[in-house]
């Protein structure tokens, strides 16, 4: 088919669609919904992506997290499945600490996490409970804007004392001072010794609403256990990250007895934050591409209803077919006339559609910013080519058949058709 | 020779059943002829003017157009004898709607191989038959006759080698009827092969010639003595 032939194809679907404004805008209402809706959740999903990956970044890229129970190298850890194992404790961080000059740990931290309820006069408030090391303001940063930090005897002595989140000391002080003050924490009474200042959210931990104990005071009296959730430490910056951690592997496998070197027998895992963002980005991805398939379901929703009324349409104009085929046109002309018409509704349908879309997301993230999150407005290049070629592609998918069924006529039948 | 039937038949088989509606028949039409093919309803005429024009293969029998044995074209080649070669006019005129009359005479130059300067050809037939100042007008607003003539300007667009007309007065008025017989005669004074389908005698003797045909075959093949002349004005019967 040459260009002039082509332009008058054109130019006949045109007038064929135009014959039917209403009946040609709703069927391409599916292919709009269904092109908009792939080009939201692309966006949103790019938009979340980033802000997790933005969120674990801000923990600095030379944090090493250890945590028990083995996991493979690209699966999760074992505790985060929530199955409880109690194969780290403080004796690690021990060990840790004292080789921590020779291979080059700058710093380290062991946490236990719980829940509670504080209580200070009438005031009550649910916070999430960090039983943590002395070491952990180096580790994690973050400055007490009153009191000070616990220190290593305060731990050793199981002493009650509690550092607040600014938001915790809001809640229950307001304005006024706590340091201090004594608090109710499970029918225990702790004393108030700092308050942070206000620090956000990072990787999806409201620092502000966090309340920090004495690591063994978090073990002992208000949890019962004597194992650690997580042990963190930062590298000295002189020394490789991948190094320092298979140095930290070998002081833990010596420690917990373990011979084999090749990390199998581990019942611990160590991951760098690098690790962690390359294993969150498989999972958002994995998500957010599951996301985008559920969506193109409704483009090959879409797609039937622009079979079925090519097929009405076909059914409607059986007579023009006849006429067309007796003025000398041939089953090509008569399958190219139908196809680029199918073709050229869902390729109207997917352009407004990806305007629609790209207008959505766009909202979707002034509103989202506007809740106060750092929400990035993305829409890739590659959504909308795809959604361009999708589209596309549906039209001639889903215009073949009607087309071919049209060209199939036989010309007096179709001269004839009442 | 410009057609060259011989001994063709044609049934159709549905259910089982096989109906024959010709049972052979043969005849030759020359170019710059005026033939009308006349008959009953029912009699096959409608089915040898399809087979005539390439719009239904014949059972058997041969069928040379132009020295080729249509037979032996496949449904493309067909499709591009009949472009080139058939100019339709039907009963029903068989227009595109809402579609203008300058696109509908356009339509057929669309499928040929010739596509220069498609709409001055269109507007020059369509200024030929009369309808100069109707090229923008959609097909549904202009009368029956118009109609008709535009169906003979797309008949007429691509020089074909024969007009066939099918009943082209059947749907007119007499005034609009004359007005279109005394188009073809006047194409036929022009050189123009034209075969007229109709199951009237009046409108038949307008040609040069007519073969009657009846229950598939032939009954009478004969050259019209008084040819009719159509002339606005002779009432018609």
């Amino acid at each position: 088919m040459n260009y002039l032939s082509f332009k008058q194809a054109i130019r006949t679907s045109i007038k064929a669609l135009l014959t039917n404004k209403v009946r040609s805008f709703l069927t391409m209402l599916g292919i709009v919904i269904g092109v908009a809706s792939v080009i939201i959740i692309m966006s949103l999903g790019a938009g979340a992506q980033s802000l997790i990956l933005g969120q674990v970044q801000s923990i600095g890229s030379n944090v090493v997290s250890i945590t028990p129970g083995k996991s493979d190298e690209s699966g999760p850890p074992t505790s985060v499945l929530g199955i409880v194992v109690t194969s780290l404790n403080l004796d690690d961080l021990k060990s840790i600490e004292k080789a921590k000059d020779a291979i080059g740990v700058d710093s380290a931290v062991a946490y236990v996490d719980g829940n509670g309820t504080l209580t200070y006069k009438n005031n009550s408030y649910d916070a999430s409970l960090e039983g943590v090391t002395e070491d952990y303001l180096e580790v994690e940063g973050g400055n007490l804007s009153a009191g000070r930090f616990f220190t290593e005897e305060e731990i050793n002595n199981i002493s009650k004392v509690v550092i607040l989140g600014s938001n915790v000391k809001q809640e229950l002080f307001s304005d006024s001072d706590a340091i201090g003050k004594r608090i109710k924490i499970k029918k225990q009474v702790f004393e108030v010794i700092g308050v942070f200042e206000e620090r956000g959210q990072v990787a999806f931990q409201n620092y502000d609403d966090k309340v920090l104990l004495p690591i063994k005071t978090m073990q002992k009296v208000l949890v019962g256990i004597d194992y650690v959730n997580v042990i963190s430490f930062k590298t000295n910056e002189a020394f490789e990250v991948d190094s320092v951690i298979s140095e930290v592997e070998n002081i833990l496998r010596d420690n917990h007895n373990i011979k084999d070197q090749t990390g199998a027998s581990d019942d611990f895992s160590v991951r760098s934050i690098t690790e962690l963002l390359d294993l969150i980005s498989s999972v958002t991805d994995a998500l957010k591409y599951f996301l985008a398939l559920m969506a193109s379901l409704s483009l090959i929703v879409g797609g039937i209803g622009i079979m079925n009324i090519m097929l009405i349409s076909v059914n409607e104009r059986t007579r023009e077919i006849g006429v067309r085929k007796a003025l000398g046109a041939s089953n090509k002309n008569i399958i190219s006339q139908f196809l680029i018409e199918s073709i050229f509704l869902t390729s109207i349908g997917g352009f407004i559609g990806i305007i629609l879309g790209i207008m959505i997301s766009w909202l979707l993230s002034v509103i989202i910013t506007t809740l106060g999150y750092d929400w990035v407005f993305i829409v890739s290049f590659w959504s909308i080519f795809m959604a361009v070629v999708v589209s596309g592609l549906i039209g001639l998918i889903f215009g073949i058949y009607p087309a071919k069924k049209a060209s199939k006529l036989e010309p007096v039948e179709a001269l004839n058709y009442e | 020779m410009l057609i060259k039937i011989q001994n063709l038949k044609k049934e159709y088989i549905s259910d089982n059943v096989v109906t024959k509606v010709l049972h052979g028949v043969s005849f030759n039409i020359d170019q710059g002829e005026f033939v009308s093919i006349m008959g009953p309803s029912g009699s096959g005429k409608s089915t040898l003017m399809h087979i005539l024009g390439l719009l239904d293969r014949s059972s058997s029998g041969l069928y040379e157009f132009a020295g080729q044995n249509v037979n032996e074209l496949n449904d493309n080649q067909l499709a591009s004898f009949r472009n080139e070669k058939i100019g339709f006019v039907f009963q029903s005129f068989n227009l595109l709607p809402k579609t203008s009359v300058l696109d509908n005479v356009i339509l057929p130059l669309t499928y040929s191989n010739n596509r220069k300067n498609m709409s001055e050809r269109a507007k020059k037939v369509l200024d030929s038959v009369g309808l100069g100042h109707r090229l923008h007008f959609f097909t549904n607003q202009i009368s029956g006759g118009e109609k008709q003539r535009v169906a003979i300007a797309r008949a007429l667009v691509n020089n074909p080698s024969v007009i066939l007309a099918d009943e082209p007065t059947g749907n007119l008025d007499s005034k609009s009827g004359i007005q279109i017989m005394e188009i073809l005669q006047k194409l036929n004074e022009m050189g123009n092969t034209i075969i007229l389908v109709t199951h009237e005698t009046f409108t038949a003797e307008h040609a040069k010639r007519i073969i009657k045909i009846k229950d598939g075959l032939i009954i009478s093949d004969e050259p019209v003595i008084k040819q009719r002349v159509a002339q606005e004005g002779v009432l018609l019967k």
